[in-house]
């Protein structure tokens, strides 16, 4: 009886707080199908017959380049995660495995950007991608978010490395493999959960910046979409069909992308925590 | 951590001869150090490099020392708008230390639960949030805290509380904890997530000794797993600090970068971003934008100082 | 699997980078006006390649609150356009200094333009102009002819007239009676404040007294202007300090508001959305005024960018927008932008034509915050968003407003500091 009540009161809340994160999403979801006067008269309630409407989306489709910006996000995205879990993995793997002399002062210099925001040279940096000839390339946005990655990569999946049983490598060594090869045969599956983690946490700042697409790739098609979608709302901001329509478009397919890769995520993470 | 010798650890390698290991070093090593010296510490260094500096309005720069700290913290036009950023900031922070993590913590707390249906899907649902982009969150509060649209209006009007609404956005008293708020909202699944792996990574040896001992779930909870999860919850707490004292896209998309009514939401991204880039007439000042930078570098390492050498020393005593 | 990913991942980097190149004889325009782009992409740009169908123009412009900012970076970085649209005075002289913007003397079209006009893109000594002027902007209010009509109400000439009638849609109900917002601070200052201060002022005589020195904002003519604003806030709308910029067009262009306190450049936005009859009136003047006053502000003007790969072409364009052709289409396709060339133009929209008539009958000034005052820190525009909003949010007095304000003039810029 007591037990029944306990788990009522533990979905009622977990309930309730979800419920709080999804109601603004799906407030603009549902008043972007609607009519002008629909979103202002009645925005609470769902669209109807007589308040459907699409004319948002047509104008955000017929006057943007949506699907090429989405697919610069998706690109730059994956190619800056891959480089900052496998690059991250390999020197979190060398700092904490091979004690050499100064691996301690190593740590604290890429610890450094952890605590401060990239941002802060700005200036520096955009000398320097101009100086690669990469402004307006995929490649200097990707270079920039994989040194912004890096440290907490380092950081986090060095905790993991530091967990690695001794039987597991050592096993491996005392039979002449190569340190190559445990780290690439052993070490890397282990590191897997982990690297769901970094994955998540580097993601996000990369996904949702404005700031570096605006300075290193402002134009010639490489716009980012949330680049993209600020520009498009800055450009409607008084037409609301429109700008909801935009937010939508900005939304939905990291819903989407989201709920098909937590189900992995959360695997490994389960998996890593159960052993 | 503790620290082994290093001769027992490298017990594998002790074959390997040095200029082997040294190659094994750079392999590893190479790649992340130099793009994150190249992208990262370099443009830092130049910035902090900068704040040395006095730029004469031809473009010509002659050293100048700590000049430009001096004037950031004793010069009145500078160190009252530095300090209101500083205040402000640290009240973001407090916000997101009261609310964000215990709100993070409860969740963590009711998902680790052994048996509870539908728990990926509460976990997928609460983090969907963290997931989009700032400028779109500061959107879609806005839309909804808008007089004009009236969604908040007309929620509160249903559940009669209609008298309660007003502009809090606009309101010099109310405008930061509203964004903070707002933030707060966007970022709990982040605690939720980290302090979420640490209680589920608890071995259950330990909750089934706990529960022989008679002691209920609320016990269990605080004499067992809030200890453990302790170093946990210091890493959520500094990495919170380190975001907070960074943040800069919420209120710069809800309020703009001159941070209204009358500086109330200003925060030190916000005055990095007008000094050093300027603002509608206000010139961009790179010397004393860099400055400003190079003190929320100090201060941020002033953070983390306190938590490696206060907090974390004492969460390690009481872990394992 | 992982492996196969990072490698189709870097080799499509790799691509990427590759592929990025300039096109040859094509010119880029940086500007703030994301509402213009469509009258640039297919007005203006079609009319210059009627012309020079061999130069490709692309006009890329970024928010307006990211404009500064960003250009600033771009120049730094050498990845801005070709042309960067100007914001008048310091901002512009300070790339003109930085060497970013070129010297444009030599350019034919420049004898189109008058000393006035050209006042606010040259340097201090009057040697050189590094912008071509393009536009002015008025302000003014723009009114619900619709509104007026049903509730009885007759345009305003004096401030007691205006109170007057706002006072009467206040009673009436159905309309709020003024759209303005204080959340994103500059409508109160640029909206407000240096929309009815010239009559307070006497403009230019007003502008220029701040400048030497001669007068100081904690003068009646200033206080004056705040104590107006003072009295606005209980006819703004509900929730007005969390009311922005697009909230108040909105709630003008959907009808719900009788008057908008304008400039010029609305009326695009209102002639797009607007179901009703728009109508304008120039500022009105305080009890006792002999004549009366009103900002016409150099806005926007156009220069080249020093290290511009396509200067030839960029100057082709710039000789291009110096002729009368240019400046028609400017004036029609973006009534409330009024061309600032001696070029005889016929503005065909009526609210249009109302704003520029009162050049006839007032006499301009421009905002007088803009030249040489906010060269020092605090910055003096900022500090006026700053105390007109709240003047109008009335957490701060009309004579702290001067005093706040007079007291960061004194700071920094020398004839203010006795």
């Amino acid at each position: 009886m007591n037990r029944r009540a306990s788990t009522f009161a533990v979905h009622a809340i977990l309930a309730a707080y979800t419920l709080l994160a999804l109601f603004p999403i799906f407030l603009i979801l549902i008043n972007s199908v609607k009519s002008r006067t629909a979103i202002f008269g009645s925005p609470l309630s769902l669209p109807g017959p007589d308040t459907f409407s699409l004319v948002g989306y047509q104008k955000v489709f017929s006057d943007s380049q949506v699907p090429l910006y989405f697919f610069n996000s998706v690109l730059v995205t994956v190619v800056t995660i891959a480089l900052v879990l496998i690059i991250g993995a390999m020197a979190a793997w060398a700092l904490t495995e091979y004690g050499f002399k100064g691996a301690t002062l190593l740590k604290l210099y890429l610890s450094i950007g952890i605590m401060v925001p990239i941002r802060l040279g700005s200036v520096a940096i955009l000398k320097l991608i101009v100086g690669m000839g990469l402004v307006n390339t995929w490649t200097g946005l990707i270079l920039v978010y994989t040194a912004q990655g890096l440290p907490l990569s380092v950081f986090i999946l060095s905790e993991f490395v530091g967990q690695i049983p001794k039987d597991l490598k050592e096993a491996g060594r005392a039979e002449g493999v190569s340190e190559y090869q445990i780290f690439v045969y052993v070490i890397l599956p282990l590191l897997r959960p982990a690297m769901a983690t970094v994955a998540v946490f580097s993601m996000i700042p990369v996904w949702n910046d404005l700031w570096f697409p605006l300075l290193l790739a402002p134009g010639n098609g490489a716009q980012t979409i949330t680049l993209g979608i600020q520009q498009f709302i800055g450009e409607y901001v008084t037409d609301w069909n429109a700008v909801l329509a935009a937010l939508s478009v900005a939304i939905i397919p990291v819903l989407v992308l989201y709920v098909v890769f937590s189900r992995q995520l959360i695997r490994g993470l389960t998996a890593g925590a159960v052993k | 951590m503790t620290d082994t010798p290093a001769e027992q650890r490298n017990f594998g390698l002790v074959g390997l001869s040095k200029a082997r290991f040294a190659v094994l070093i750079t392999v590893f090593l190479g790649p992340a150090l130099a793009i994150y010296t190249l992208f990262a510490v370099y443009p830092l260094i130049a910035t902090i490099a900068y704040a040395m500096y006095h730029v004469a309005p031809d473009g010509s720069s002659r050293f100048a020392g700590l000049d430009n700290f001096r004037t950031l913290l004793f010069d009145d036009t500078w160190s009252k708008p530095f300090w209101n950023a500083f205040r402000n900031n640290s009240w973001f922070f407090l916000i997101h230390m009261l609310v964000q993590n215990p709100i993070g913590l409860l969740l963590a707390a009711l998902l680790s639960q052994s048996k509870l249906t539908g728990r990926a899907a509460y976990r997928t649902l609460i983090f969907m949030p963290t997931m989009l982009s700032v400028v779109i969150i500061g959107f879609i509060w806005q839309l909804i805290l808008s007089p004009l649209w009236g969604v908040s209006k007309s929620f509160l009007a249903a559940i009669g509380m209609q008298s309660w609404f007003a502009p809090w956005l606009g309101l010099e008293s109310s405008a930061l904890i509203t964004i903070s708020l707002m933030s707060v909202w966007q970022f709990v699944g982040i605690p939720m997530i980290l302090i979420y792996t640490a209680l589920i990574a608890i071995p259950e040896d330990f909750i089934d000794a706990a529960r022989v001992d008679g002691l209920n779930a609320r016990q269990i909870f605080t004499h067992i797993k809030l200890p453990l999860i302790a170093p946990t919850i210091g890493l959520v707490s500094v990495l919170t600090f380190v975001n907070n004292f960074n943040a800069f896209d919420l209120i710069y998309a809800v309020k703009g970068a001159i941070a209204g009514p009358n500086f109330a939401t200003d925060i030190m991204g916000t005055f990095f971003y007008r000094t050093f880039f300027g603002h509608q007439l206000q010139l961009g000042d790179r010397t004393m934008g860099s400055a400003v930078a190079t003190m929320m570098f100090l201060i941020i390492l002033a953070g983390l100082m306190i938590y490696l050498v206060l907090i974390q020393r004492r969460l390690q005593r009481y872990s394992y | 699997m992982k492996n196969t990913l990072v490698t189709t991942a870097l080799a499509a980097a790799l691509l990427a980078g590759l592929s990025a190149t300039a096109l040859a004889g094509s010119i880029k325009i940086e500007s703030w006006r994301n509402d213009d782009a469509d009258i640039w992409k297919n007005k203006i740009i079609p009319a210059f390649n009627a012309k020079h169908a061999d130069i490709k123009v692309e006009f890329a412009p970024s928010p307006p609150t990211e404009y500064n900012a960003g250009l600033n970076a771009r120049l730094d970085g050498g990845t801005a356009g070709d042309l960067i649209t100007c914001r008048p005075f310091d901002a512009s002289l300070e790339l003109f200094k930085k060497g970013h913007l070129a010297g444009l003397n030599e350019l034919d079209g420049m004898k189109n333009f008058s000393e006035v006009a050209k006042s606010a893109w040259t340097t201090d000594d009057g040697k050189t102009t590094f912008c071509l002027p393009m536009g002015a902007v008025i302000h003014g209010f723009m009114y619900n002819k619709d509104a007026f009509a049903k509730v009885g109400a007759e345009v305003p000439k004096t401030e007691d007239e205006f109170f007057a009638v706002l006072e009467k849609f206040k009673k009436d109900g159905t309309y709020t009676p003024l759209a303005m917002g204080t959340n994103d601070q500059w409508e109160s200052a640029t909206m407000g404040f240096q929309n009815i201060g010239p009559n307070y002022w006497m403009g230019e005589d007003g502008r220029a007294g701040l400048i030497k020195g001669t007068a100081k904002l904690t003068d009646a003519p200033y206080v004056n202007v705040w104590k107006s604003l003072a009295k606005w806030g209980p006819y703004l709308g509900d929730g007005y300090k969390a009311q922005k910029y697009p909230d108040s067009q909105n709630l003008f262009s959907l009808g719900k508001a009788a008057i908008y306190p304008a400039g010029s450049w609305d009326i695009s936005t209102f002639r797009k959305d607007g179901a009703f009859k728009l109508g304008a009136f120039s500022p009105p003047t305080p009890a006792g005024a002999k004549d009366c006053y009103i900002s016409d502000h150099t806005d926007i003007g156009i220069g080249m960018n020093s290290k511009s790969k396509n200067s030839a072409d960029a100057k082709v364009f710039l000789e291009w927008m110096a002729t009368d052709e240019f400046a028609n289409i400017f004036a029609n396709e973006l009534p409330g932008f009024f061309p600032l060339s001696n070029a005889k133009v016929t503005v065909k929209d009526d609210v249009a034509q109302e704003f520029v008539s009162w050049r006839a009958k007032c006499k301009s000034t421009i905002r007088n915050s803009y030249q040489i005052l906010s060269r020092g820190t605090p910055n003096f525009e900022n500090e006026l968003w700053n105390v007109s909003a709240q003047v109008i949010n009335g957490t701060m007095t009309p004579e702290a407003a001067g005093k706040q304000t007079e007291e960061g003039l004194s700071k920094w810029y020398e004839p203010h500091k006795k």
